[in-house]
């Protein structure tokens, strides 16, 4: 098991340098530079020396190595558009503002969703069923921005119960958090309807019933458990969509999160600032998967490898 | 012997998108302890329906028991019992065997714990004895190194020894019908073999009765003391081993015999196959439901569904061949033997 631990980091680490080159060439080959846009009218003289001053003058291929150099020192580089500010502290001062948001809704989300799936299987064509059904898929149809939109409007402008925009006291957190968790609420029941549905067909399920079982011990022994590993590897790709997903909650709610910084960083050709934070979404990414895995293995018998006797 | 199972005008029918399909059109049958009682039948002919109806596994949404039916196990009816009181019986009294020992076994449980779940569910035990009758159980159906495999989950497990950890659970609370579905359709066949000797000898040890469902009329002659021979939904012909085997009365049961590939093997003849398809379960019956496939199709054949008519001690047919005022009619060669028509 840990040697199999060991080889996938390994390959995690291949992805990742995959993915900072790709990020590096794609970001380097949009036109424009950070100055420009920064500052209109730049005069071509100081433009080319806050260039050379950067290192932005060297060929392509020597900035590349230079900063997998840094990289490999730890160092995600500094701000260009906000001197003096590192990457790693913009990722350690926002991101914890992200992941409160984005994580409450996706526990809540995969929470609700899955008991809504199990419910609406159980109640299947019954209307649970539908009332669930109905509101999974209107869920998954109505954008997040409209949802956001409506909300704001209901529980803001016409009964102010919640702060329209800002961040700080839990009453800030519901609107976003409400509108982030609808999606993945939606999906799970979904999933999890189908999975519940499809493991109560099982052969197995009837061998259970013709053991005496109880309905009760049936759903929690043996639908349940086999239901829920398809969610698992689902749910663990979600974690690592908590900052990637709420650029837009974040823009229409003005929190100052990850999301925010990704977007105008782009906006500002600030190389390292977008470089870093694609790092920390792929990272997070991939150790979600691996996480997934191991998950996997712990719950379903039939992935542990066979020299873990 | 006491009468355990009673089976009287069994109906059971499948609302589907297609329409009403009536699987089993009125089954009656009883069963004796320690009796050895096969019903057999090509796919589609109700087979597996009425054993599933005796335990009430059938999908509640979709299979409807009629409710003139009854079946009643040890005086008790299966079809009017509650829930709770269908599950004190099921792994209890009567237990069920299925035929995909593959796909029969939660994946993510061992084996240990599927077999002890069946103890604790019926018999206040503590863990550790009912951990103990488990592994007894499957040093009953000669598990080796059953201690260790008691550990292992069903895909660590090949499909023989899987279809005996079935029959292990099945057996856990020694039950007094044992349902046998396909017992070994899914498994090579000298595993097949193995098996069905092991299910005839803990028969044997235990007397407990069984039903055994199957298409294959070797395991049947070879396990089986009665025979019910089943076609679109009815049980056309029954009788002993020896009757059905020697001496079987119906046209169809003549053409199950003839399509043993055994009997062609040794005459060097070809095999024979029965043409046409079984009648669409959907319609109601009109007739003898054979009639279209048979070779000694009558006129009153088509008009009015023959009665099962006693052909012999404890030998019933339902073919208008056995009708008294019915023409002699010789089965096909290699067949039995006997004469037909008249008493």
């Amino acid at each position: 098991m840990w040697k199999y631990i060991l080889k996938r980091v390994g390959y995690m680490a291949l992805t990742l340098f995959t993915v900072v080159s790709i990020t590096f060439l794609l970001i380097h080959s949009i036109p424009g530079d950070p100055f420009t846009s920064m500052v209109e009218d730049l005069p071509e003289e100081s433009r080319q020396i806050y260039l050379e001053k950067y290192g932005y003058d060297q060929p392509l291929g020597v900035q590349y190595l230079k900063y997998l150099k840094q990289l490999l020192q730890g160092d995600l580089g500094a701000s260009l558009r906000y001197p003096g500010r590192k990457v790693a502290e913009i990722v350690g001062e926002y991101a914890p503002v992200s992941a409160s948001i984005g994580g409450t809704a996706l526990v809540l989300g995969v929470a609700l969703g899955l008991a809504l799936g199990i419910l609406a299987a159980l109640y299947r064509d019954r209307w649970p069923d539908r009332v669930i059904m109905v509101v999974a898929l209107l869920g998954t149809a109505i954008p997040t921005f409209v949802i956001a939109a409506v909300l704001q409007y209901a529980l803001t402008v016409t009964w102010p119960l919640f702060p329209t925009t800002g961040y700080g006291t839990w009453k800030h957190m519901v609107l976003p958090v409400i509108c982030m968790c609808v999606s993945p609420l939606a999906t799970y029941a979904r999933y999890m309807r189908s999975s519940v549905l499809d493991t109560a067909n099982q052969d197995y399920i009837l061998t259970a019933e013709a053991k005496g079982v109880s309905q009760f011990r049936i759903v929690t022994r043996h639908i349940l458990r086999n239901a829920i590993l398809p969610c698992i590897t689902m749910i663990c790709v979600s974690v690592a969509g908590i900052f990637s997903g709420s650029f837009i909650i974040e823009k229409i709610f003005a929190i100052p999160g990850l999301g925010k910084y990704f977007i105008s960083a782009i906006n500002d050709r600030d190389y390292s600032v977008v470089l870093g934070l694609n790092i920390v979404f792929t990272g997070l990414y991939i150790v979600s998967m691996l996480v997934s895995d191991i998950l996997l293995m712990l719950v379903d018998p039939r992935l542990r490898l066979s020299n873990d006797k | 012997m006491e009468e355990l199972l009673s089976v009287q005008n069994l109906r059971v029918s499948f609302h589907t998108y297609a329409g009403v399909v009536h699987a089993v059109r009125g089954v009656s049958f009883s069963m004796h302890e320690g009796e050895v009682l096969a019903i057999v039948g090509e796919s589609g002919c109700g087979k597996t329906v009425t054993s599933k109806a005796v335990m009430r596994l059938l999908d509640r949404t979709s299979a409807k028991i009629d409710p003139a039916s009854s079946i009643a196990l040890d005086g008790r009816d299966m079809v009017r019992l509650s829930k709770r009181e269908l599950n004190r019986l099921r792994g209890k009294e009567i237990s069920m065997i299925f035929q995909d020992s593959m796909t029969s076994l939660n994946p993510t449980m061992t084996v240990g714990r599927q077999i002890m779940e069946n103890i604790l569910t019926h018999e206040k035990v503590t863990k550790q004895e009912a951990r103990r009758r488990a592994r007894e159980l499957l040093e009953l159906v000669e598990i080796p190194d059953p201690g260790a495999r008691l550990e292992n989950y069903p895909h660590q497990m090949s499909g023989g020894m899987r279809q005996r950890v079935m029959i292990a659970i099945a057996l856990a609370c020694k039950p007094k019908i044992l349902i046998a579905d396909e017992p070994t359709t899914a498994l090579d066949v000298t595993i097949q073999a193995q098996l069905l000797d092991l299910l005839k000898q803990i028969q044997k040890k235990t007397g407990m009765s069984v039903l055994l469902v199957t298409h294959d009329l070797g395991i049947v002659a070879n396990f089986a003391q009665r025979v019910q021979v089943m076609y679109a939904g009815v049980i056309v012909e029954r009788g002993s081993v020896r009757d059905i085997f020697k001496a079987p009365r119906h046209p169809y049961t003549w053409a199950l015999l003839s399509s043993v590939p055994g009997r062609a093997l040794e005459s060097k003849s070809e095999l024979y196959a029965l043409r046409g398809t079984p009648p669409d379960l959907r319609l109601p019956l009109e007739g003898c439901p054979f009639a279209d496939r048979c070779e000694y199709c009558m006129n009153i054949c088509r008009r009015e569904s023959p009665a099962e008519m006693p052909v012999g001690e404890g030998h019933w047919s339902a073919c208008w061949l056995c009708h008294e005022m019915a023409p002699a009619v010789e089965p096909p060669t290699g067949i039995g033997g006997g004469s037909h028509g008249g008493t």
